[in-house]
């Protein structure tokens, strides 16, 4: 038996004269999907899968679909004779675009079984000459396959066919499996004693001799390359580290300055450039031996690796995702030196293009090779070279937990060629952090913790992508957007359309036991963001901000159109998180509140001018107007009973309709006229507060409010045991009476917040508003049971769908921001949110 | 809603007459929108009133129209002044309920019905667009003393100020026919609405009523145009009809070629200058792939297509809807192959970087970035100079010195709503200085549009290059 190895990701081109038994062979030991054929694509392409005509078009579909396929990392077939240069060229040359091994596996078939296998088959009825040909192109290709960029060539004759196995193995790269924990340190450039420190500060013990190091944790230390050159200690580094990946303890990865070393060691002719001279210098103090075994050492060293279930990439330059656990020259390159433009610059350095700001991948990229004053995360790459060599810091990442452990070098050990921190001020915080379109527009696709995934439609995109560019605040402020909610199933009690008791029942049907019945403050919904100081907003979010934070709508728009204005009223909440010593007890420095900022008219007043004041001021008048008409008619004898009936409640109804707008209106002259009703703590540092209960909020933000009764107003609630009739009655009264004082009615919601029940999450909120407030809604008269019977068929269906993918949008981006995750993975949950709520809903609900 | 029609011609009930209507019933008709409904509150021998009660059903029009789901104009609201006030529904009740009155006939007092008599319209709230003005001017003109009261927004609230309703009295001595006729025209012109589709047969609907009276309206074109529902290609044919026998004047011709050549001598606009200076600016840089980053209808882009060694010129804006106009304007589906190969649009935002926007010679941004929220500057900067990176930016933006110049732009207000900012000229040079400086491109300003000696030109341009 014959077993060939090839790598699980690759191309492998079968070569072979036709009647060679290419496609059983393919069939045999490849899956359907992995097999792409030249005859079945010039079926596609023609409907003839003979026509040679259709040779052309059908490699290009060919190539086409290969490429899609090596691009989502899967193993590709081609079953073609490929007995000629050229065709096997095309398939090298795709490999390695997609970064990837070309393997060739030769099925060398005697000319008799051939055109026996040919004579069986009548769409295979061709001269002769057809099959010497290929024969002969076959045999003069054989030698140079290796030559021509196949990684491996397996030559298979009849017999060995028959009974081969193919072994997939993954690549050298592929330690997926391995997940830490581990210490990746950046580059040491032989600064032995600052290893040494670092290591003992990680907490590894050092053999006193130097030639390992070992984690008591079982902790293991990786490092970035560039151990060697320019520092005073060289070979020490080099035992040290060779001495821990000799013992299981350490992994390593070549550096771009390795790689020189190795080459001079091995005896080519380098330049002794850029530290390598102090490297051969300390090197030639030491016995010849040890130079042999640090040139085995750099040898067998892997140029990047994927760990940890493909979370984690190190590379010494960095790595772009569609290089990453692949093989080939370019990705050897892109690791060793980074994404080199071929230019340089003022100081005679390669200029690098920028590609971490382009990064969208998956895996963090842990990465060092270009000194940087401060490592920091960008779009979940981070570069830990703090140039030790140079005066810096001796850097390493503890992973999974994603923390910094830096010693300071003793003293600068190599001038740098560019000053390590730069002259002019510290580079703009948000450089690098750009969002690009291709980060929002489109159909997309996004995967959230609490549902499953979500899509975002393209014409909703189009029209969110206008609001968001000319009408929302920056979005590094934006960690957040409210949901849209549902209101209750409708009622069929007399003269209502909502009521508390569908929603309850709505909740037990969910199997919700425990709900908290929220006041409902009827203004305009406002998300603050408050920091405690201006340079918290800086740090945080990227922001420069005198007033330390932001107040925006549920559109993301400036709720405050006067700065001034914005930044007095969030020195308001400022001072009352202080007073309520809300910032240590939840330690952070800056909260998101979801809040309502009344009055309704301080930001609606267009609307009540323009919709509900003209309503009522004509209503008023002409249903008394018409009912003066028909009393008059009727005293003259005039038989109206049926107009009288409902024309006389009409004046009652548009009074109330008066009554309730106005209930929501004052006039706002100074700052003490706004009132804020914060009703949950989105997030602060560290913690996505929305998912605590609400009782906790309801406690929190009621000390909160509690500091200054001009500008806060607490929430009134009331906790419910949807299964104890007398607790749902006295909550259906409290409703009862909140409404009937002009409130707008409450919200219902469960208090642990998110609850997955037999049909999925449940509605995380449920409001029931108030009869007379929905004549703001419905209309002035829609009390009328005329009306009311038309009014309760609403489908609540699409609006309920919406809520819950909108609240798991919401959770997502704070959990995202709070994770520090890069902004566009932020920016694409608030972006979606904005989306949905332009799918046509009934705005009523 | 509610009007009534009152008459103190004696005997006065002889108006039950007139309008085909007993005063002693109760005489309604069904509509698709409610149910009409006459009355008379009054009928002695010196006063007879007429009411007319309408009573439009507020759920019926949201629900009974097709795709009224999620549109948010008037008629899909649930908080409609419809049902309360007068408008084309009067118009349509009036002309079914009291069809035979409007034509002038009378079975049983066929004298009366030509005769003028004093007659009183009162419209407790009617809409008007343009207040007691337009309301005095529409009826006087015909003969009514007009006496109208502003109705307040809400007396609980007097710094709303007033409504657009009047309660309107209208007292004039005519036929019962002319006054149901200008009624029928005046309720949705002064309201400036109709509740349905407005197509060609409304000009014949226009010229039924208002044949008699309609010519000699000073307001005509007012009147025709609102009624029209500001249709400019209806207006002009039902203007025209009602023109017909009006041979031309003379004088008038003359007067109009006057204003002709006053409007050619007029120095061209500032619109057309910017234009100008954009394209010179343009063909200076020597670029072949251009931008128009912010391009709306693609005003600008039709004109770079006529200049001859641009290769590609594509541009871009946040607005589909703007998008799809210029797609239009443009000819796209009928143009050339080759020229569309020159000339595309995409959606785009100048805050997010895009990849579409790489490879291209020069960028134009004319009258965009005022557009833009002062801290979304910097998301602009490196979209357009550090992502797109042409060798050459053109930026245009008013010059807010220059306001105190425009006579009917009040003292410290922008030209536009939507314009965020204006910038003096110390300004944009600070902005295009730090700009140039961050960015790596040398900047020349210069002004657009005639340059005042005290506070510079209307507009300034900025040629950013590298």
């Amino acid at each position: 038996m014959t077993t060939i190895k090839i790598p699980e990701l690759c191309v492998v081109a079968l070569v072979g004269v036709t009647g060679s038994g290419k496609s059983t062979f393919a069939a045999n030991h490849f899956l359907p999907t992995e097999v792409l054929s030249s005859d079945f694509f010039r079926g596609l392409v023609s409907d003839d899968e003979n026509d040679q005509a259709a040779t052309n078009a059908a490699f290009d579909v060919l190539h086409y679909v290969a490429g899609k396929r090596l691009e989502a990392g899967r193993l590709c077939v081609v079953d073609a004779t490929n007995v000629q240069p050229p065709a096997r060229k095309g398939l090298i040359d795709l490999a390695k675009s997609h970064h990837t091994l070309a393997v060739a596996i030769v099925l060398d078939v005697s000319e008799a079984t051939c055109i026996e296998r040919n004579a069986s088959r009548p769409d295979r009825q061709f001269g002769p000459h057809v099959l010497r040909n290929q024969r002969s192109q076959l045999r003069r290709s054989m030698r140079g396959l290796r030559r021509e960029g196949f990684s491996r060539v397996y030559h298979l004759d009849e017999a060995e066919i028959a009974d081969v196995v193919i072994e997939r193995e993954p690549l050298w790269n592929d330690r997926r499996s391995d997940h830490g924990p581990f210490d990746i340190i950046g580059d040491i450039h032989g600064c032995h004693t600052e290893l040494v420190e670092l290591l003992g500060t990680l907490g590894y013990e050092v053999d006193a001799d130097g030639t390992s190091a070992r984690h008591p944790g079982g902790r293991r230390a990786l490092f970035l390359g560039d151990l060697v050159d320019r520092g005073p200690a060289t070979p020490a580094v080099l035992r040290l580290v060779m001495g821990m990946v000799e013992e299981g303890t350490a992994l390593c990865i070549p550096g771009n300055h390795e790689v020189k070393l190795l080459r001079a060691l091995n005896g080519r002719k380098v330049t002794p450039s850029h530290g390598l001279a102090e490297s051969l210098e300390q090197l030639a103090a030491e016995p010849p031996e040890f130079s042999t075994q640090v040139a085995a050492f750099i040898d067998g060293l892997i140029s990047h690796y994927v760990l940890d279930d493909g979370d984690l990439v190190v590379t010494h330059a960095g790595l772009p995702e569609n290089m990453q656990g692949r093989a080939s020259g370019a990705v050897r390159s892109f690791s060793l030196y980074g994404d080199t433009t071929g230019e340089t610059d003022e100081y005679g350095l390669p200029i690098r293009y920028p590609w971490a700001e382009d990064y969208r991948g998956k895996a963090n990229v842990v990465y060092g090779h270009t000194p940087v004053p401060e490592a920091v995360w960008l779009n979940r790459t981070i570069c830990i070279d703090t140039g030790c060599v140079f005066g810096g810091q001796l850097t390493a990442l503890r992973y999974p937990e994603k923390e910094l452990v830096s010693v300071p070098a003793q003293k600068m050990y190599y001038e740098p060629a560019k000053p390590l921190v730069p002259d002019q001020p510290l580079k703009d915080a948000r450089e690098g952090t750009d969002l690009d379109l291709e980060d929002v527009v489109g159909k997309r696709i996004l995967e959230t913790r609490l549902t499953t995934s979500i899509t975002i439609r393209e014409e909703n995109a189009i029209a969110a992508l206008e609001v968001m560019s000319r009408f929302a605040v920056d979005p590094r402020w934006l960690a957040y957007l409210p949901p849209t909610m549902s209101p209750t199933a409708t009622s069929n009690r007399e003269g209502m359309l909502e009521h508390p008791h569908e929603a309850f029942a709505a909740f037990r049907a969910a199997g919700v036991e425990q709900v908290v019945c929220e006041e409902k403050h009827m203004g305009s919904r406002a998300i603050a963001v408050v920091c405690r100081e201006p340079s918290v907003a800086r740090a945080r979010f990227g922001i420069e901000s005198a007033a330390g934070g932001v107040i925006y709508t549920r559109t993301g728009r400036p709720f405050f159109t006067d700065p001034t204005l914005e930044a007095q009223f969030l020195e308001r909440i400022r001072a009352g998180v202080t007073a309520a010593g809300l910032w240590g007890e939840l330690g952070t420095e800056w909260l998101i509140l979801d809040c309502e900022l009344m009055p309704w008219s301080a930001k609606a007043e267009e609307l009540l001018r323009r919709q509900y004041a003209p309503v009522g001021a004509a209503a008023a008048r002409t249903v008394r107007a018409e009912l003066a008409i028909v009393e008059a008619a009727g005293e003259r004898g005039t038989d109206v009973a049926d107009l009288l009936g409902h024309m006389g409640e009409r004046a009652s109804m548009v009074d109330g309709f008066i009554a309730a707008y106005g209930e929501y209106c004052w006039p706002v002259v100074t700052l003490d006229d706004l009132k804020l009703a914060p009703f949950q703590i989105l997030a602060g540092e560290g913690e996505v507060y929305a998912l605590r209960d609400h009782l906790w909020h309801l406690e929190v933000l009621g000390r909160l409010t509690a500091t200054d009764p001009v500008t806060f107003r607490a929430t009134r609630s009331i906790t419910v045991d949807v299964d104890d009739e007398a607790s749902v009655e006295g909550a259906t009264t409290w409703w009862e009476e909140l409404t009937a004082a002009g409130g707008e009615g409450m919200v219902v919601k469960p208090i642990d917040v998110v609850h997955k029940g037999p049909d999925g999450l449940a509605q995380p909120g449920i409001k029931v508003r108030g009869r007379e407030y929905l004549r703001i809604i419905y209309g002035p008269e829609y009390t009328a049971e005329r009306h009311l019977s038309r009014l309760r068929s609403r489908g609540l269906g699409r609006k309920r769908g919406l809520a819950i993918r909108e609240f798991a949008l919401g959770i997502e981006s704070l959990e995202r921001f709070v994770a520090r995750e890069p902004l566009y993975r932020v920016h694409e949950c608030v972006f979606g949110v904005l989306a949905l709520e332009s799918e046509p809903v009934d705005p009523r609900l | 809603m509610l009007l009534t029609i009152s008459t103190d011609h004696k005997p006065a009930t002889d108006l039950g007459f007139l309008l085909h209507k007993n005063p002693g019933g109760h005489h309604t008709a069904e509509f698709g929108f409610g149910v009409g409904h006459v009355l008379f509150p009054e009928a002695s021998e010196e006063r007879c009133t007429a009411g007319l009660v309408v009573d439009v059903d507020p759920v019926g029009l949201v629900r009974g129209r097709p795709g009224s789901k999620g549109n948010d104009f008037s008629l899909a609201q649930y908080v409609n002044d419809r049902p309360y006030v007068t408008s084309s529904f009067t118009s349509v009740v009036l002309g079914k309920m009291f069809s035979t009155a409007m034509t002038g006939r009378s079975k049983e007092r066929p004298e009366l019905a030509a005769e003028a008599i004093n007659l009183e319209v009162r419209l407790p709230v009617t809409p008007c667009r343009g207040g007691v003005d337009v309301a005095t001017r529409l009826f006087e003109p015909l003969g009514y003393t007009v006496v109208a009261e502003e109705i307040p927004l809400d007396p609980k609230f007097p710094e709303w100020g007033m409504s657009r309703y009047l309660d309107l009295t209208l007292s004039t001595t005519a036929t019962l026919k002319s006054v149901l006729e200008q009624l029928f025209v005046l309720l949705p012109v002064l309201d400036d609405d109709k509740h349905y589709w407005v197509g060609a047969d409304e000009i014949d609907k226009l010229l039924r009523r208002g044949g008699d009276w309609l010519a000699d309206h000073p307001e005509r074109d007012l009147i025709t145009r609102r009624y029209l529902r500001h249709d400019r290609k209806l207006t002009e044919e039902a203007l025209g009809r009602l023109m017909e026998d009006d041979p031309t004047d003379p004088d008038a011709a003359q007067a109009s070629h006057d204003a002709e050549e006053e409007a050619v001598e007029k120095p061209i606009s500032l619109n057309q200058q910017r234009t100008d200076a954009v394209v010179d600016a343009v063909r200076a840089s020597g670029a072949r792939r251009v931008l128009d980053l912010g391009c709306g209808a693609g005003n600008l882009m039709r004109v770079l297509l006529k200049e001859q060694g641009l290769e590609r010129v594509v541009g871009i804006d946040v607005s589909h809807r703007v998008l799809e106009v210029g797609a239009r304007r443009l000819h796209f589906d009928t143009m050339a192959p080759r020229q569309r190969a020159r000339v595309d649009l995409f959606q785009g935002s100048l805050t997010y970087r895009d990849r579409r926007l790489a490879d291209f010679d020069a960028a134009v941004v004319m009258e965009v970035i005022e557009h833009l929220d002062p801290s979304r500057l910097g998301s602009f900067e490196r979209a357009v100079f550090t992502h797109a990176h042409p060798q050459t930016v053109i930026v245009t933006t008013p010059n807010v010195e220059y306001n105190v110049r425009f006579e009917t732009l009040p003292a410290g207000e922008l030209r536009h709503r939507d314009h965020r900012f204006e910038w003096t000229r110390a300004e944009f040079a600070s902005w295009t200085d730090g700009v140039a400086a961050r960015q790596g491109y040398s900047v020349a300003r210069s002004g657009i549009g005639p340059d005042d000696p005290e506070v510079g030109s209307p507009t300034q341009m900025a040629v950013f290059s590298r």
